[in-house]
């Protein structure tokens, strides 16, 4: 085990994780299975894609996508579903953004 | 002042003088008439708690389990298939060290269905986490609800706990109950302050969070050195309770005419009370018998119940449920204290009281008249059962 884990005499009283915001520090990208790829030349920037993502993982400029955030993004691809252009397509996660 | 009352009443006392903020609860024979106790309490305005009147038990201890993370002292009270509902959660409440304190109308589990009064709720929750205490009498039912609540609440502990009370023997029948004064009893519980309570909205925290294999094992860990403090608070609390109350409440277990006894019984809960009698009337006729009443049965005393029966030759252990497959669960316990003793009694098992059979004195003077020829190793060996 790494020596960065705790001790059990370290930890918070009944697993209690003090502070706010604690899923920032926890990131989720690894559960993902296939990846959304975002084409910024077919997107007419409705926000859809930011509005529907159940997490918080579609990065936005003021009112502009500017991509997707992997490090939180499970891949659930509802992104895709509701892109009204399909600007947003999903691939296999081991392929990742390899071109074809 | 001393008053006529029942189990039910007396532990719905103890639950009034505590006051505690909310009652997530939902009827079963025989805890039935806690809950409605209290439901007149606070429909009367006589107690100012949250009574919750949840669907199932299942939700009984989950209301609770919020409540108690949410900053609240919580309460409940349950029987049998009630407790069998409530133990998923159960377990959840003692790994968030939440001490919700509860009232178990001991009840035989299903099936075949039943509503009188075997210990297999209890011993279903064994492993839960939860604190379990024993009572022989309804007096002993309402002091420990109120010593339960201290120790639960204890800094070093911060566990659920269990006040079992025998169904109908004790939660039913009426007994000389000598309940504290309103006064003294608030006093004596004190005002809670929770850890990281959820409504402290100023200081958040994540409850209940998943926990992996790198973080698992510690959290277990953590949660078994808490059930490790019990015993000094414990202690602690009985001293306490003893000096306001001018009853003697002083270790573990109680030994009745166990100091000089060549033979005696263990036993938890209202036949210590059938098992007294028993020794009375051998002690009469010159015999050396003696007893040991379990209080406190999670954590387990072992050390203090092996010193206590250091000088007895002969003991029967009385389980009231079986464990399939097993030798009796208090028996396994008490045989896993004596196995570094040099000195080892003969141990006998006995399986009692299923499903609400009655155990009676003549019976338990026959357990004492077997035990004078015991042998070790016989297996399981049952009261008053029909061969």
């Amino acid at each position: 085990m790494a020596a960065s884990l705790k001790s059990w005499k370290e930890l918070p009283i009944g697993g209690v994780v003090p502070g706010g915001a604690t899923p920032e520090l926890n990131k989720t990208g690894s559960w993902r299975a296939e990846r959304p790829i975002w084409d910024q030349e077919k997107c007419i920037q409705c926000l859809q894609c930011w509005l529907h993502c159940p997490d918080d993982s579609i990065r936005i400029n003021g009112q502009k996508v500017t991509g997707v955030d992997y490090d939180y993004c499970k891949g659930c691809g509802v992104c895709a579903t509701v892109c009204p252009v399909d600007a947003i397509g999903m691939v296999p996660e081991r392929e990742g953004t390899c071109a074809k | 002042m001393r008053k006529v009352m029942t189990g039910h009443k007396a532990v719905a006392e103890a639950m009034r003088q505590i006051e505690p903020d909310v009652v997530a609860v939902y009827p079963i024979t025989p805890q039935s008439e806690i809950a409605e106790y209290y439901a007149e309490y606070v429909h009367d305005g006589i107690v100012h708690t949250e009574l919750v009147p949840v669907e199932s038990e299942h939700s009984a201890m989950s209301a609770c389990v919020g409540a108690a993370a949410a900053g609240a002292r919580v309460m409940t009270a349950t029987a049998s298939q009630g407790l069998a509902l409530m133990v998923e959660v159960l377990y959840i409440a003692a790994s968030m060290r939440l001490p919700i304190v509860m009232a178990l109308a001991n009840r035989a589990l299903s099936g075949p269905i039943n509503i009188h009064c075997d210990h297999s709720d209890a011993y279903l929750a064994r492993d839960s986490g939860a604190i379990q205490i024993f009572c022989e009498s309804a007096q002993e039912a309402y002091d420990y609800m109120l010593m339960a609540q201290r120790v639960a609440e204890h800094d070093e502990v911060r566990l659920p706990a269990i006040v079992n009370l025998d169904g109908f023997t004790l939660t039913h029948s009426s007994q000389v109950v000598e309940p504290l004064p309103d006064g003294v009893a608030k006093k004596f519980v004190g005002n809670y302050k929770p850890f990281y309570p959820l409504l402290d909205v100023d200081h958040p925290a994540t409850w209940g969070p998943f926990a992996m294999p790198d973080y698992y094992f510690e959290l277990k860990r953590a949660q078994a050195a808490a059930m490790e403090k019990v015993p000094a608070a414990f202690l602690e609390v009985q001293k306490h309770y003893s000096k306001i109350s001018g009853r003697r409440y002083a270790g573990f277990v109680e030994g009745y005419k166990l100091d000089d006894a060549e033979r005696a019984l263990v036993v938890m809960g209202s036949t210590a009370g059938t098992a007294k009698a028993a020794v009375d009337q051998l002690r009469a006729k010159g015999e050396k018998v003696g007893l040991l009443k379990v209080w406190l049965f999670r954590p387990f005393p072992g050390k203090e119940i092996a010193a206590a029966l250091a000088h007895v030759e002969r003991v029967a252990v009385l389980d009231r449920a079986l464990s399939f497959g097993a030798m009796g669960a208090l028996y396994c316990d008490l045989a896993a204290a004596f196995v570094h003793a040099v000195h080892r009694p003969t141990f006998v098992n006995y399986i009692y009281g299923l499903g609400g059979r009655d155990t009676t004195v003549d019976q338990l003077v026959q357990v004492f008249a077997e035990l004078k020829d015991a042998h070790p190793d016989e297996g399981l060996r049952y009261i008053g059962l029909r061969e």
